[in-house]
């Protein structure tokens, strides 16, 4: 070949290289975009699906406690106090107090469960047993680790216990089934006891319900 | 199989509820210079767990072992960092320099994994159940907290163990340890204090599911955190946690009396 030719042919496979370099970045950028916006739309027809629960207009407007994180003090609840229509039935109740749980407070560094994750159904037995089906979000998104998972647990139980006194102990379940752990850490094959005053009276003799008092809930501010 | 009653000692026996099976493990005896008599088991089926121990009538310190568990790894890479860290190998690293810490004060180390392994939450249990006087430590880097601290996890209490046949319940094997475990936990926890600034001074109680069928002392430490800046500082805590552990390990071991469960042939089904 012509010498001329094969610096021509150099150059033109130089240039090719160059501009691959150059557009790579971009075409990568846009696939996680991409991506993205896939899992964002899978989320949110999960949660169209799932029906939100219903506020009555007439139910009354009532002070709950939510309890999320605080920045103050590492892997602490703090109790914040928020006004909201909660119905008068136990279940209802408790549906909305933790979708309000789920919907996050204002400073999202404090949030303590995924913000992609939703309640699907909640159950309240006659005994006081409580049945919460969280979507897999909750176990997929929450940062790995004991304190992230303790916390999030934490957060749902003293959030029943403040607001729904009917609620004795807590089951959770994801997307319907019973998991081992909520993230590779946290036990979820027990119930969790939730108003702790009543299950000291009310705990069956061969008790499921573990104590959970990990000193995660911060002074009032 | 032929056994000589004579070399051999029932170390317990299991009920298999799901099989309706019964699992008997038999420890072969030899003994060591040091006069100190220990076994290896035999008879345990493939694909079952190793039982628990039996504990016996108070005693002497009978702690002599140490099971290091470093979690996750496999496919399972625990919790990642930005800068590339992943917690199944970083637990890996503080493994092996706590493990040097603790023969270097006079204990057996047994860890449930040496590479890239991810045994299931019963085999690393089992791993602790079928040695006597052992304590259990898993070992995790959180990707959450303050960094630079370290946290210590015991479990809550648990019904009994003991459903009355005389059997113990594998899914509640902790529950006999469980006031042992806090006592090493906080003891581990007060040496974290001391080296780690803004780590809890006592331990704290959260329902780990590794902890719930170990049949031993047992307790989860959680570092802060594989979100650091640079991994030279997760490095730096290394020595830190290693010496805080192996001197904890040490003023625990006088307390260490391993609990009565029930007369005779305490046993253990899953």
């Amino acid at each position: 070949m012509n010498p001329r030719w094969q610096i021509w042919l150099a150059l033109i496979l130089l240039a090719a290289v160059i501009a691959a370099a150059l557009y790579f970045p971009a075409l990568r950028h846009q696939v996680d975009k991409a991506k993205q916006l896939t899992e964002k739309t899978a989320e949110q027809a999960r949660r169209e699906l799932i029906p939100p629960a219903p506020v009555a207009s007439g139910d009354p407007r009532v002070k709950a406690k939510m309890f999320w994180g605080t920045r103050e003090q590492d892997g602490k609840l703090s109790p914040v106090t928020v006004e909201l229509p909660l119905s008068s039935d136990p279940a209802l109740r408790a549906k909305q107090v933790l979708n309000t749980l789920l919907a996050g407070p204002v400073d999202p560094e404090s949030r303590t469960l995924p913000p992609d994750a939703a309640l699907l159904a909640f159950y309240l037995l006659p005994d006081g047993t409580a049945v919460a089906d969280f979507s897999e979000a909750i176990a997929t998104s929450i940062p790995s680790g004991i304190q992230s998972e303790q916390l999030a647990v934490d957060s749902i139980l003293r959030t029943l216990e403040a607001n729904i006194p009917q609620v004795q102990r807590l089951k959770i379940l994801i997307h319907g089934q019973e998991a081992d752990t909520l993230a590779g850490h946290l036990d979820l094959t027990q119930t969790f006891p939730v108003n702790t005053k009543l299950l000291s009276l009310a705990v069956p003799a061969t008790g499921q319900g573990q104590p959970s008092n990990s000193g995660n809930v911060a002074a009032t501010p | 199989m032929t056994i000589r009653k004579q070399n051999l000692q029932l170390i317990s026996s299991f009920a298999l509820l799901s099989t309706l099976s019964l699992i008997l493990t038999w420890r072969a005896h030899s003994q060591t210079p040091g006069g100190t008599s220990i076994g290896s088991p035999i008879g345990t089926p493939a694909g079952t767990p190793a039982p628990p121990p039996v504990p016996q009538a108070p005693a002497s310190t009978n702690l002599n072992v140490v099971v290091l568990d470093p979690a996750h790894g496999g496919t399972d890479l625990g919790a990642r960092g930005t800068e590339g860290i992943r917690e199944s190998e970083v637990v890996l690293q503080f493994a092996a320099q706590v493990r040097r810490a603790l023969e270097g004060q006079g204990f057996q180390v047994v860890q449930t994994r040496e590479g890239n392994e991810n045994p299931s939450f019963d085999d690393r249990s089992a791993r602790a159940n079928a040695v006597r006087g052992a304590v259990f430590i898993t070992l995790h880097v959180a990707s959450t907290g303050l960094a630079g601290t370290a946290r210590v996890y015991a479990m809550p209490d648990l019904p009994s163990a003991n459903d009355g046949t005389g059997l113990i319940v594998w899914d509640r094997a902790q529950a006999p340890f469980t006031s042992l475990s806090h006592k090493l936990g906080d003891l581990v926890q007060m040496e974290f204090a001391r080296r780690f600034k803004g780590s809890p001074t006592e331990a704290q109680v959260a329902p780990v599911r590794q902890l719930r069928t170990t049949a031993a002392p047992a307790i989860a430490v959680e570092i802060s955190s594989v979100s650091v800046a640079d991994r030279a500082s997760l490095d730096r805590m290394i020595p830190g946690v290693a010496d805080a552990i192996a001197r904890a390990v040490t003023a625990f071991k006088p307390s260490y009396v391993v609990p009565v469960i029930a007369p005779a042939a305490a046993g253990v089904h899953p």
